[in-house]
């Protein structure tokens, strides 16, 4: 088995909003049910930092970026549907 | 300039577009601080006018906007923009700011979202740069990613209720299947219909082909505590950007009416008219094909030009060189005022577009180079190629534009050889907006057409109410009295027949009245000189009796004085005896 490859997201949420607090909660669940300890989750709430969200062109609530490893994606929601957010980050094979 | 109220009374506030014809419809432009929905399908012109409406409020009435692209890329409508001379790429600086919002194509999306994100950097957008206006270009996009209606239904009163509360003048676009304008389409569910429920003002962009003919039209649907135009009206994107075609308003200044005349060209036809038509006046000349409609427009042309008046020529018959050599060939000589610059022409063999569009055109030559008369030849195309209303329509306002220009608009008019002849209108219906009319017809006698002009109408000028015959020739175009006899009207050679007939019985009539004022002259001669023969006689006469008289007097005294004589001769006594 070779190294371990790090995960790197950023989620941006709107303030403390059920969609927000959905979308942290899914996250980590997530990455603690998958990634152990090979992940690193930013948190970037757009209301303090709306520049950010700008510069990264994110104009829904929530948005998670997935940084690395490459190729980048984004997953726009609550990432409620367990499955298609893995399928989305390449994680596919493990969750079967 | 801020919106100015044009009513007394409680009139919201307004914030100008800068769009030709809306602000009219409008009474000022778009409701300030509150949201407008522009909805249209495809191809519509949804993002122009919106851009048009920022470009509007950053350019002129220093209000910052913000472009919120969800379909196509701010750099792309930048550029597309760029023909309109809104100076984008300036304005990009500092008082337009464009958001690319676009959705990405591999977008993943699972579970609910919503479009804070957006709202936040719009927020911090917003104060950063004072901005007052804001597009949101193609919501459906957005929305469309939502997972029910419930869940966009929230989404836009949520936005709806941002807006409101930052005071922005917004407008929200979005596609929609055209307007409820039927029964069953009522009965469709509109794809968004809940936000025209929602704004304050809701703005339909239709965009149809008839017969062919592409025809956009703008219809205010609503526009809460405002007066507006409810009626559709016909518009399109011309090199300024958005155009909507509409009446003058009711109120706005009238050029000063003329009485100056101008010549019709024909010099007995300003006869006619009682010295020409009026500047600024429209006149309508109607005929079948080959009635010479072209070439009266051509004269009028001619004399403008000659008189020094800019001249706009649109043919929808013939190429305009064609239109030069063929009107040459009646003595109307149009390529030196074509030099000169004077005299401009254009033509459209086929009509390409809708007589909005037509028109706009005719409006902005007109005014890029100071027409001061405009030929139309001929306005019913507009009627073919159209349905009927908006042409007329359209004809109206091409009256109402060159009148309140001063513009003296000469425009032909073909009539249907199927028509009836009683009927005698155009299809477009301007003859009751003309100010003159000007029939020309044919009239066919003995295998001949002849070509004869009648004026209908003329108003505020005493005209003529004959029929004459229009003649051309190498040497121009002239106007001839019809011969009338016995009731019949004759024209061409006819005419030429009976004058000439006419002229060989006048000579004739002249040698007889020459005969016998000779053969009276010989009576009088005769008589004269049997009168003097009479008088001699009666002079000899009375000498005659003059001398009897004297004879017999003298007689008398003879015989009384011999008498006396006598009886002192015989000594008798020298008084007769007295009776005893």
């Amino acid at each position: 088995m070779t190294k371990p490859v790090q995960y790197q997201f950023r989620l941006f949420v709107a303030g403390g909003t059920s969609n927000s607090l959905q979308a942290i909660a899914n996250l980590r669940a997530l990455c603690a049910a998958h990634l152990p300890d090979r992940h690193k989750i930013e948190i970037v709430d757009v209301f303090h930092e709306p520049t950010r969200a700008l510069a990264d062109g994110v104009f829904m609530t929530p948005t998670l970026v997935k940084l690395g490893p490459l190729p980048g994606q984004r997953i726009v929601g609550t990432l409620s549907q367990l499955p298609v957010v893995l399928q989305a980050l390449g994680l596919g094979g493990i969750a079967a | 300039m801020k919106s100015t109220p044009i009513a007394p009374g409680p009139v919201p506030k307004k914030a100008l577009t800068g769009i030709v014809g809306l602000d009219e419809i409008t009474g000022g432009g778009l409701p300030q601080g509150r949201t407008t929905l522009l909805v249209g399908g495809p191809g519509s012109g949804k993002t122009i006018f919106a851009l048009q409406f920022l470009a509007h409020g950053a350019r002129i009435d220093d209000e910052p906007g913000i472009f919120v692209a969800f379909e196509e890329s701010a750099d792309r409508i930048v550029a597309n923009a760029d023909g309109f001379g809104w100076k984008l790429p300036e304005l990009r600086e500092k008082e337009l700011f464009f958001i690319d919002a676009q959705p990405a194509s591999d977008l993943i999306q699972s579970g609910n979202f919503d479009l804070g994100g957006m709202l936040a950097v719009l927020e911090a957008k917003v104060s950063e740069m004072g901005a007052r206006r804001i597009v949101f270009d193609a919501i459906d996009i957005v929305l469309a990613l939502l997972p029910d209606d419930e869940a966009r239904r929230r989404e836009v009163y949520h936005l709806h209720e941002w807006l409101l509360q930052h005071g922005l003048t917004g407008i929200i676009t979005a596609k929609a299947g055209g307007e409820v304008t039927t029964p069953e389409d009522s009965q469709r569910e509109q794809p968004f219909g809940f936000m025209q429920f929602m704004v304050d003002c809701a703005v339909v962009l239709n965009h149809c082909v008839v017969q062919g003919v592409s025809q956009r039209t703008l219809r205010v649907q609503k526009y809460r505590g405002s007066s507006f135009d409810e009626n559709e009206s016909p518009f399109l994107i011309g090199r300024n950007g958005f155009e909507v075609v509409v009446a003058r308003p009711l109120g706005r200044g009238v050029m000063e009416v003329s009485k100056e005349r101008v010549s019709s060209g024909i010099e007995r036809l300003d006869t006619m008219l009682g010295g020409g038509y009026y500047r600024g006046a429209t006149i309508l000349i109607t005929g079948f094909p080959g009635t010479a409609k072209t070439t009266l427009g051509g004269a009028f042309a001619e004399a403008a030009c000659a008189r020094g008046d800019r001249t706009l020529f649109v043919s929808f018959d013939a190429d305009s060189s064609e239109v030069v050599r063929d009107l040459s060939s009646v003595g109307i000589r149009l390529a030196a005022h074509l030099d000169s610059g004077c005299l401009r022409m254009i033509s459209a063999r086929r009509v390409t577009g809708s007589a909005a569009s037509y028109l706009v055109r005719i409006k902005t030559l007109a005014a890029d180079m100071g027409a001061r008369c405009v030929v139309i030849d001929p306005v019913s195309t507009w009627a073919k190629s159209n349905n009927g209303n908006s042409a007329h329509g359209v004809a109206e306002l091409l009256i109402d534009f060159s009148k309140s220009e001063g513009i003296t608009l000469l425009c032909t008019s073909l009539l249907d050889e199927m028509s009836q002849r009683q009927e005698a209108n155009s299809s477009l219906q301007i003859s009751t907006l003309a100010d003159t009319w000007i029939q020309l017809d044919y009239l066919v006698q003995s295998g001949e057409r002849n070509r004869g002009l009648a004026i209908i109408k003329s108003r505020g000028t005493s005209h003529s109410n004959q029929v004459r015959e229009l003649i051309l020739s190498d040497n121009g175009v002239t106007l001839a009295d019809i011969y009338t006899a016995g009731g019949e009207v004759l024209m061409g050679t006819l005419r030429w027949e009976k004058e000439s007939a006419e002229r060989v019985a006048v000579e004739v009539a002249d040698v007889a009245a020459r005969l016998k004022r000779v053969r009276l002259d010989a009576e009088e001669a005769e008589l004269e000189v049997r009168v003097r023969s009479l008088q001699t006689e009666l002079v000899a006469k009375q000498t005659e009796k003059e001398l009897l008289t004297h004879t017999t007097a003298t007689r008398e005294r003879e015989l009384t004085h011999g008498d006396n004589r006598l009886r002192e001769l015989r000594g008798a006594d020298a008084t007769p005896p007295k009776p005893k």
